[in-house]
């Protein structure tokens, strides 16, 4: 059986280390998500940071907006390669899925994470 | 209308340049000056999904802007210029008298830069070159977002 896929979150500042923690304590699952930041970084160190997050797995990079530099370094980083896929507008509801479909192929992954994370938008009427 | 921005930013179009910036000045057209984002419609694509629409995203090579310069200046829309490093932008101002003010706006840690502000790390060439700039009448300072102090060139090099 093929290794898990890993999730990787590629985001402004601190938010991608507050969505693994927050996902750490909903599903308790330890070892599924790399948060990585743009924080001090220029395009090419977060390359860096990016390829070290990813290293050998297959991994779905999840980046918080969708355009700047965090998609940019992901989106260059997974170029040409289909182990690799890429979600944009990462949201709590989204990494939930993820974490439990981690056996699928990572472009299918990708897709079912990002049906989960639309269906948890909303705007409710008050 | 004019240029409102001439910006040095190693992340490019991002969200302090299109949101930041691009939404108080009503920006219309930002120009990414990057030779190598310039030769792949591909990375222009991926530049071009953070910007709104509305917003008309000019990719350029550095000979193209230097060319193309007037011609923005002269558009009826603000227009922001973004480019990568210092070499870039005071490329953009040799033989040329538009660009009166420049900001630094992110310039970050690599080999033989140190940090200048927390936004901006610079080699003693690259402070150097904005110096020149700076001695040539180009008002020179760092300011990551609109909201934040400008600092002077004298402050930071």
């Amino acid at each position: 059986m093929s290794k898990p896929l890993r999730g990787v979150i590629v985001s402004h500042v601190g938010v991608a280390d507050a969505l693994v923690a927050a996902v750490r304590s909903i599903a308790g699952i330890e070892d599924a998500l790399v948060p990585v930041s743009n924080e001090g970084c220029d395009r090419e160190m977060l390359f860096r940071n990016l390829a070290a997050a990813v290293g050998d797995s297959s991994a779905v990079l999840f980046i918080d907006l969708p355009g700047g530099s965090c998609l940019a370094s992901a989106a260059t980083y997974a170029h040409g390669k289909p182990e690799l896929a890429v979600v944009t507008g990462v949201n709590l509801a989204m990494l939930l899925d993820f974490v439990f479909h981690r056996d699928l192929p990572p472009a299918e992954a990708a897709r079912h994470a990002a049906a989960a994370g639309n269906r948890a938008i909303r705007a409710l009427e008050s | 209308m004019t240029i409102a921005l001439y910006r040095i930013d190693d992340r490019l179009v991002h969200g302090q340049v299109v949101i930041g910036w691009g939404q108080p000045l009503k920006a219309g057209f930002i120009v990414l000056v990057d030779d190598a984002v310039r030769a792949s419609p591909w990375e222009q694509e991926i530049y071009r999904m953070g910007v709104p629409a509305g917003v008309e995203l000019i990719s350029a090579s550095v000979a193209e802007a230097i060319s193309r310069l007037p011609e923005w200046e002269a558009d009826p829309r603000v227009g922001i210029v973004v480019a990568g490093d210092v070499a870039t932008l005071a490329a953009l101002t040799e033989n040329c008298h538009v660009v009166k003010r420049i900001n630094v706006g992110g310039v970050h840690h690599r080999p033989g830069r140190s940090e200048r502000l927390r936004f901006v790390y610079l080699s003693d060439a690259e402070a150097e070159q904005l110096k020149q700039l700076a001695a040539r009448g180009i008002e020179v300072v760092a300011q990551d977002v609109p909201t934040a102090p400008a600092v002077p060139l004298a402050e930071f090099t």
